[in-house]
């Protein structure tokens, strides 16, 4: 065991030695496998971001019931009860028109503006939180609502957020889309880093067959060069994007300022980073692999 | 140890390398191939070791036909041979230690075991010193005695040569021809091809004489 652990150590310290000897163009196919992976990685970011925030807006989706303004206490008092016993609402909040204009006096900051108004603008308000659903049956109760007597608007407050919802899944198929090709790209950048290497071991790899060499034996080192560029490659990835989020953060938190807001973007988490790095270590095997399979069965003798 | 028995191999193109070639070599046995460039020599040495197949008829070393052999099984063939390449086949992109180091390499020695091993085998062959300069510096003599060391590191059962004194002079031929004479002592099975009459003369070593792909 500990034998077989020492020979798999012993190539792969071999493969790094190769690797390190071409300073520059090991280091080229590193930059250019790093690139093409940060480019989904960080779009994969930037969704993940994105639905986070749409999470939070849509999670409590909220109906605001506006009455008309000559609405009569008894007519509120139905409605409210109306709205109670509705199989598809789970709770009602009445916010009433002096309520709200007192609230809107203290969280705009206008206050002089609206003591100065003749009349309340403001009608009386039912606030639904219906029962969890989708989209459709969100709208639909939205319009069933919008019927019911002494109701002049029914609003949904989370439409947009569910326009963004699709919006990210179309970001999430192009992302997917993008991430295929650049996998394929990377796969083709190994493939054509073994295959040029097979070219310069071919008297290494014909003496290795002819004194008794497996297979194995001869493709190993192949395999884990491959993989450890993709490792490379995968790490230089996490960085460009790591990088890059910090830049972008220095400037965001200046705008979030501008909107007293506090939000940040947030860097790939372990899992996903693990998952970069596993992905890229795979494809880098995986063209090494094609590679090898395509080359090596070329060299005699068989 | 290893027995053809009616062999003929014809290359693609239409051209017999070997007639129906049948012969017994006893395990620890010498024994010379002769015959002139183009009589099949070289062939019927890559069919023991696989690198060619026989058209028809058997090849057996160690009771294995080694015509009928899976490409898996290959590998484990040829560690049981020790094989001189006309053309040496060194690789001069690393040290006189590591060309000798990489057969057992490929058997998965360890590092202190292999070590040892490397220095017996070029101490035998008289390169010990050399083991640290790259084999393109070497002499063809010395260049022939390294392609001995990596044939022998393994220890096989048997050695092929293929024309090991082809380009050296007389003096080189007999050091050559002595080394192979010691490890016949020590009861290695022995195969060499050559045309060299100087190295033959001397010998009381049995001979088989291929002419035009046929055994005389």
């Amino acid at each position: 065991m500990t034998r077989a652990f020492a020979l798999h150590l012993g190539v792969l310290r071999a493969v790094l030695r190769r690797m390190f000897a071409s300073k520059l163009a090991g280091f080229l196919n590193i930059l250019v496998i790093g690139i093409a992976l940060s480019l989904p990685a960080g779009m994969y970011m930037l969704l993940q971001n994105a639905q986070g925030l749409v999470a939070q807006l849509s999670d409590a989706p909220q109906i605001s019931l506006f009455l008309e303004m000559n609405a009569k206490a008894e007519d509120v008092d139905r409605l409210h009860q109306q709205l109670a016993q509705h199989p598809a609402v789970a709770g009602v909040g009445f916010v009433a028109r002096a309520q709200a204009l007192e609230q809107l006096k203290q969280s705009t900051g206008l206050s002089d503006l609206i003591s100065g108004l003749e009349q309340n603008p403001l009608p009386d308000a039912f606030v639904v939180h219906p029962k969890p659903g989708d989209a459709q049956s969100l709208d639909r109760l939205r319009g069933e609502l919008a019927k019911l007597p002494g109701v002049k608007e029914a609003q949904l407050d989370s439409a947009w957020a569910y326009k963004l919802e699709a919006l990210l899944k179309f970001g999430r198929m192009g992302v997917l889309i993008l991430a295929s090709l650049l996998s394929l790209a990377l796969i083709a950048v190994t493939f054509n880093t073994i295959r040029l290497q097979i070219l310069t071991q071919h008297d290494e790899i014909e003496v290795a067959k002819l004194i008794g060499a497996t297979d194995g034996f001869i493709r190993r080192p192949f395999l884990y060069f491959g993989a450890t560029q993709g490792l490379l490659g995968g790490i230089m990835a996490w960085f460009i994007v790591t990088v890059s989020l910090l830049l972008l953060n220095g400037q965001l938190g200046a705008l979030a300022q501008l909107y007293a807001s506090q939000f940040m973007l947030h860097p790939l988490s372990f899992g996903d980073s693990l998952s970069l790095l596993l992905f890229s270590v795979y494809l880098g095997w995986l063209g090494a692999w094609l590679s090898v399979a395509r080359h090596l069965s070329q060299i005699g003798p068989r | 140890m290893i027995t053809f028995n009616q062999v003929h191999k014809r290359y693609p193109g239409g051209y017999e390398a070997l007639k129906g070639v049948s012969f017994d070599i006893a395990e620890g046995e010498m024994v010379f191939l002769t015959g002139h460039s183009g009589a099949g020599k070289s062939t019927l040495l890559k069919l023991i070791a696989a690198i060619e197949r026989p058209n028809s008829g058997s090849v057996l070393v160690n009771n294995q036909n080694v015509g009928a052999l899976k490409g898996g099984a290959l590998p484990y063939l040829r560690r049981n041979l020790g094989i001189i390449f006309q053309d040496h086949k060194l690789l001069f992109d690393r040290s006189v230690f590591d060309n000798v180091l990489l057969p057992l390499q490929i058997c998965g020695f360890d590092h202190r075991e292999s070590a040892k091993r490397v220095r017996a085998a070029l101490d035998k062959v008289g390169l010990l010193k050399r083991e640290k300069a790259n084999p393109i510096a070497l002499s063809g003599g010395e260049q022939q005695r390294l392609c001995i060391a990596r044939a022998i590191v393994n220890r096989p059962a048997i050695l092929l040569a293929d024309e090991p004194t082809g380009n050296l002079d007389a003096d080189y031929a007999r050091e050559i021809m002595a080394i192979f004479s010691s490890f016949h002592q020590v009861g290695a099975t022995l195969l060499i091809s050559t045309h060299d009459e100087s190295v033959l003369q001397d010998s009381g070593v049995r001979r088989l004489i291929l002419k035009e792909g046929v055994l005389q």
